[in-house]
Formats: C-alpha cells, sequence, structure tokens
C-alpha cells in the first residue's frame, strides 16, 4: 500500500550483499517475502486489527457472560439498568401523556437505550435494539457468523478453483475445454441473483440431495452458495497461470524423469502458484465477507435470529430513525474486517511477487 | 472477422439456454417439498392443491414444466405464482429505473475512476496519491447497501435535506424530479467502481509509462502532456473497456438490486428481491434471464470492441 510501483526492493543477491557484507547463503523465496512484508509496516497494522477482530470475536461469550451479562438472543423488553448511579429503562415505554395542568396530551415515542460506552459497567456499550438485546453482544456473536462464512467459504471456493485449475491447465484438451466452459457458465450469471436464487431455495428445506443432509438454518449454505458463485473469478486467472507454466522447460524435464500427472501437479505445479493462491485466498475473504452481508441482508443468507454482520443491519435499516446506531455498528465493522483484509492482501501480493498483477474482479 | 461473431454468437445462445435449465433446477429439485402446497397457503384443501397441481401443471415431468416455462417466457406470458402478475409487464415496467441508475452511475464511475487513476498515477508516492488509494480502499471495502441506508437517511428530508428519500420518477414524466431522485443513488453505486477503477487505471498507467514507446515519444520531444493522454492513457485504457463493459452489464443484470432495493426505485432488481423471498419462481427464471442476457451479450460485445482496439488479440 505505501510502497509504489517504482521503488520496490527486489532484494537481488547484489543488494544483500551489500547489506550482509560478504558471501550470502541461498534464501528460500518465501524468506525473501518474508523480508518484504516485515518493512511494509501499514500491512503488517493491518494484519494485526484483523486478528484483533477475530481474537474479539472468538471471545464473544466470555464477554456475553463477564461484561455485558446476557446472551445475544436475550431479550431485555422491561429491564432497567444503572447508568451513572440512575436507573434507566432499556426500552422506555412510550404512549401518550397528559399535562395535568393544560390538559394537552403528548405522544411520547418508544425510546431505545443508546450506546452507554462504560457508563452502564459493561452493559449496553454499544446500545440496544427493539427488544433490548445487547448490540456489542450480538455483533461479536454475528461476526463469528459472518468471519466463519467469509473464511470458510475463500477455503472452499480457493481449493476448487485451485483443483480445477489445476485440472484444467495440466491435462488440457478436453478437460480444459469443460472445466473452462464451467466457468464461464457461472461467470455468465449474474453473483449476487444467483446468490439469492441459491440462498432463498435452500433456505425453505435446506439441502437433502445425493446423501447429503443440511438443515434449513445452516450456516453451510450460505457457505456453500458463495463458494460455488465465486470460484470462477479465482480459478480462470490460476488457470491462465498454470497453462503458461505448463509450457515450461522444468515441468518437460520433469515429466521426462518420468513424473506422473499427480507428481507434476503438486510438486511442481501447486509451488509455482502457491503465493497466487494466498494472495487470492485474503482477497477473497475480504470479498467473500461482503457477498455474505448482501446476501444476508437480502434475506437469502443466515436465518434470523441468528445474528451475521448482514442480518444486524438489515434489522437496523428499519430503526434507522430512532435507532441509528444498530446500523452503524455492524457495517463498522463489515468495513474494518474488510479494510484490514485488502490492506493486507496488497501487502502479501507485493512481498510475494512486487511484479504480479494479481487482482479479483467483483 | 464474420465467422469470429457468429461462433461468439451462438455460443451466447448456448449458455443462455443452459443458464435457463440451471435456474430451473435450483427452484425446482433444490427445494423439495410441494410448490402447490406452498402456493395454496396454510388453510387449503387436498382438493385445492391438487387443482393448482393441475392447472400449473406441477404434475408433468419436469423437462416438460421446464419446456412450457421457456416457451412462456418467449410468448410473454409468464404469471407470477404468488402475485399472479405478468412478469414480463413487471420487468418493462421495472426496466426504466433500472437503466437510468445503470447508465448515470456508470457515466459517474467511469468520469471519476478515469481522473482519479490519473491523478493518483501522476503523482505516484505523493500525499494526494496516498490519499485517494486510502478514499478508493475504503470505498471498495464499504457494502453498498449500508453506504445507501445511512446516505438516504443522513442526507435525506430528515437530517440534511438535501436528497429525497428514496423513490422514483419517470424521466417521462419530470426530468427535473428524476434527476433529484437520481443522485445520490448513482453516488452510492458509483462509489464502489470509482476507487475500483482508480486503482486498476493507476498501476494500468505506472505499467505503461515504463514501456519503451513512451520513452520514444519523450525522446523526440513531445510535451509531457501529450505523451500522457496521447501515449500512456490511450493504452492503460484498453483494460478499462473490458472491465467497463462486463461491469456495466453486471450492474444491469442484477449489480443493482441492493441500490435498488435500498432506494426503493422498483427497478427490475427490487422486483427479483421481492420474488425471491416469496419463492416465485417464473419472476426469478425470468429476471436471471435477463441479466445474463445482458452479462452474455456484454461479454460478446466486449470480445469485438477489444478485437477492433488490439488487433494482436484478434482469434484465429
Amino acid at each position: 500500500m505505501t510502497q509504489q510501483a517504482t521503488d520496490f526492493t527486489l532484494d537481488t543477491a547484489s543488494e544483500l550483499a551489500q547489506l550482509e557484507q560478504g558471501p550470502i547463503e541461498g534464501r528460500s523465496p518465501w524468506y525473501l517475502a518474508w523480508r518484504r512484508l516485515r518493512r511494509n509496516i501499514v500491512a503488517l497494522a493491518a494484519l494485526v486489527l484483523f486478528v484483533l477482530i477475530l481474537v474479539a470475536c472468538a471471545l464473544a461469550p466470555w464477554y456475553a457472560d463477564n461484561v455485558a451479562g446476557t446472551g445475544p438472543n436475550t431479550t431485555h423488553l422491561t429491564d432497567k439498568v444503572t447508568v451513572d448511579g440512575e436507573q434507566v429503562d432499556v426500552i422506555s415505554p412510550g404512549g401518550i401523556k397528559t399535562d395535568p395542568e393544560t390538559g394537552q396530551t403528548t405522544v411520547v415515542p418508544v425510546e431505545v437505550m443508546g450506546p452507554q460506552l462504560w457508563h452502564a459497567g459493561g452493559k449496553y456499550v454499544l446500545g440496544a435494539d427493539t427488544l433490548g438485546r445487547d448490540i456489542a453482544v450480538r455483533v461479536l456473536y454475528g461476526g463469528q457468523n459472518s468471519l466463519k462464512i467469509g473464511v470458510g467459504s475463500a477455503l472452499i471456493c480457493t481449493f476448487f478453483a485451485t483443483l480445477l485449475a489445476l485440472l484444467a491447465g495440466y491435462f488440457g484438451g478436453w478437460s480444459d475445454w469443460g472445466i473452462t466452459r464451467v466457468f464461464d457458465l457461472i461467470a455468465a450469471l449474474p453473483v449476487i441473483l444467483l446468490g439469492i436464487a441459491l440462498g432463498a431455495a435452500l433456505a425453505i428445506n435446506g439441502f437433502h440431495h445425493f446423501g447429503v443432509d443440511i438443515e434449513s438454518g445452516s450456516l453451510w449454505i450460505p457457505t456453500l452458495v458463495i463458494s460455488v458463485i465465486l470460484v470462477a473469478y479465482v480459478g480462470r486467472p490460476l488457470r491462465g497461470q498454470i497453462l503458461s507454466l505448463r509450457e515450461k522447460e522444468f515441468i518437460e524435464a520433469s515429466i521426462s524423469q518420468g513424473a506422473g500427472p499427480f507428481r507434476v501437479m503438486l510438486a511442481e505445479l501447486l509451488p509455482n502458484i502457491a503465493s497466487s493462491i494466498l494472495v487470492f485466498f485474503t482477497l477473497i475473504i475480504a470479498n467473500n465477507i461482503l457477498v455474505e452481508a448482501a446476501l444476508s441482508f437480502l434475506g437469502a443468507g443466515v436465518q434470523p435470529p441468528n445474528p451475521s454482520w448482514g442480518t444486524l443491519i438489515a434489522e437496523g435499516q428499519e430503526r434507522i430513525r430512532t435507532a441509528p446506531w444498530l446500523t452503524i455498528v455492524p457495517g463498522t465493522a463489515i468495513v474494518m474486517t474488510v479494510v484490514a483484509l485488502n490492506i493486507f492482501g496488497d501487502g502479501l501480493r507485493d512481498a510475494l511477487d512486487p511484479r504480479a498483477k494479481v487482482r479479483i474482479e467483483h | 472477422m464474420a465467422a469470429f461473431v457468429v461462433r461468439r454468437t451462438l455460443g451466447a445462445l448456448i449458455v443462455l439456454a443452459v443458464v435457463s435449465f440451471i435456474t430451473f433446477c435450483i427452484f425446482i429439485v433444490i427445494p423439495g417439498g410441494d410448490p402447490a402446497t406452498r402456493m395454496a397457503g396454510k388453510n387449503a384443501t387436498d382438493e385445492n392443491i391438487a387443482n393448482i397441481r393441475e392447472t400449473w401443471g406441477f404434475n408433468d415431468p419436469f423437462y416438460v414444466q421446464y419446456g412450457t416455462m421457456m416457451q412462456k417466457v418467449f410468448t410473454a406470458d409468464l404469471i407470477s405464482y404468488t402475485t399472479q402478475q405478468d412478469v414480463v409487464a413487471e420487468i418493462k415496467r421495472g426496466l426504466p429505473a433500472t437503466l437510468s441508475l445503470a447508465i448515470g452511475a456508470a457515466i459517474i464511475w467511469l468520469f471519476f475512476g478515469i481522473l482519479v487513476g490519473v491523478i493518483s498515477a501522476v503523482t505516484a508516492g505523493r500525499w494526494s496519491d496516498r490519499a485517494i488509494t486510502i478514499l478508493a480502499l475504503v470505498g471498495i471495502s464499504m457494502p453498498v447497501f449500508w453506504l445507501g441506508i445511512l446516505a438516504r437517511y443522513y442526507l435525506g428530508p430528515e437530517k440534511a435535506g438535501i436528497f429525497p428519500n428514496g423513490g422514483y420518477v419517470p424521466l417521462t414524466e419530470n426530468p427535473a424530479d428524476w434527476l433529484y431522485h437520481m443522485i445520490l443513488p448513482w453516488i452510492v453505486l458509483a462509489v464502489l467502481f470509482i476507487g475500483f477503477y482508480g486503482r486498476v487505471l493507476r498501476s494500468n498507467i505506472l505499467d505503461t509509462i515504463n514501456e519503451d514507446f513512451v520513452r520514444t515519444a519523450r525522446a523526440k520531444g513531445l510535451a509531457p502532456r501529450r505523451v500522457l493522454v496521447k501515449h500512456v492513457l490511450r493504452n492503460s485504457l484498453i483494460p478499462i473497456v473490458t472491465l467497463f463493459g462486463l461491469d456495466f452489464a453486471g450492474v444491469i443484470g442484477g449489480g443493482a438490486i441492493l441500490t435498488e432495493t435500498v432506494f426503493d426505485l422498483r427497478g427490475v432488481g427490487q422486483f427479483a428481491a421481492r420474488s425471491v423471498r416469496s419463492l416465485d419462481l417464473p419472476p426469478i427464471m425470468a429476471v436471471t434471464l435477463f441479466g445474463a442476457f445482458f452479462i452474455v451479450m456484454f461479454n460478446a460485445i466486449v470480445d469485438f470492441v477489444y478485437a477492433y482496439l488490439d488487433p494482436r488479440i484478434r482469434p484465429s
């Protein structure tokens, strides 16, 4: 991010020799990449931020028990909490109040408790929703779901994209033709439309075909849906890389020494695209978190009352007039996570291959 | 070139046929259960359900059902399961809003994307480049619907009072009001693409600047501005053409669902979102085909334009 395409240090042998004064040992490309990444403070800071978000979400149950004192789906419609020594309603009852002197009536709207920060001793730090649920707790639990889906679908998506790209690129011919057509087909379907169609269809009865049983509320549904709709976007560029690697001499050398298809694919081709896969994986997590949020927002992702950052925004949208924090808090969580992943992914790409031009299309 | 056009068009038609079949399968095979039971509602008698099954042809084998549905798509008498509305008419009704949104946003994101990319590349490494890079990154990282909700409320009549509270006014009815209602959705939809295009263009320009032909142009004494516009920019914009074609098609074909829903524009995307919630197959089928049609068509157009701009890649 902070480094420009024109001032990269490529760690050439002569440069290293200067630094270390004297003959230098051979360094692995991974070590060189790590050296470059280490100097990119912004990328490292982004990684730290992402890890902190992961840890915070993992600690959701602890936070719920020890700080907020309430669960993610526990409602507090009639409770009072102590704010700065005073008893305050979580949800103040509205209604019609009559002034005893003038006799005039005024309508008092229902008010939901806003963000208290630490004034309520750890309760309602980020406010309450209309059922009196603690938003901080719900955002942390929602984050668990969003991150599980984001990371899980990125894993599955990258795995199958790599597998298909290897098969297509190595064997060529019919297998390449078939796999490319599958990629084309998936890419021809509008991403969000396919996502909500699949998500909504699966949300009714779950999936019970081919010996696989997934219940309708399962997190596997959005995870798998997102993996399927984005597989072409990772698979296509990887296939391109393998096609060009396939023509290189070292592959020919390996085959002439008697290496079979599996050996060539796993020991020769895979290590050469490993850095691209790693970069794609990081950036696709960010992308998948956004897709999950969109699907859940439209009602085709995580199913309520199970929270996710997308469903929280959908719930908040209706209350934006009276309780804007319901929308702002989960959205900020998404932006922070996605920005952190994008910055780190960029830094990782620059470090692994300063000349690379991998990018993810939307 | 003629053979290329014919082959590309045939390929596109086949893709569309397969897409329609996949969409059909998603809704018939996956949900299981009985669509007739869902349509009949909670208090239906067995007779009601059997009736519905008969009239809608749910008893036919699925390939017959598929055939009937496709036939209805082409003769434009596809009818919604839940609201009994004419699907094709409904799409036609939503089309002006969707096209208004897509075209307006596309102009904004193309203009500002190129502007931002050029400024960023020309001042590479300086504070303006850093600031643009950071803003672009935040732009790409924001959920578009979240930005839309916040913008609609905080800039809307209840807070800043600059923009209306969502809704769509047809261009033919009142052009000024149409513009007034469209500006905010345009900006919100464009933000994501401005950041993205700016970043792509910036790296394209920085790559092109190091090419030999640029050095030649400089060496023969051309003014820097002329080198930038006539030599560097012209070459850096070729990948943007591809990107733009695909993104524009993507927005019409479903990418605008979120923006339309948030701003209540009642376009094609919002129609699809509503139908998905009630698992109404015919509208989703039609909208997906409509979206795939745009994507496949623009894919082909992009290939043609690309072949025209860069003769090296003209396919054999």
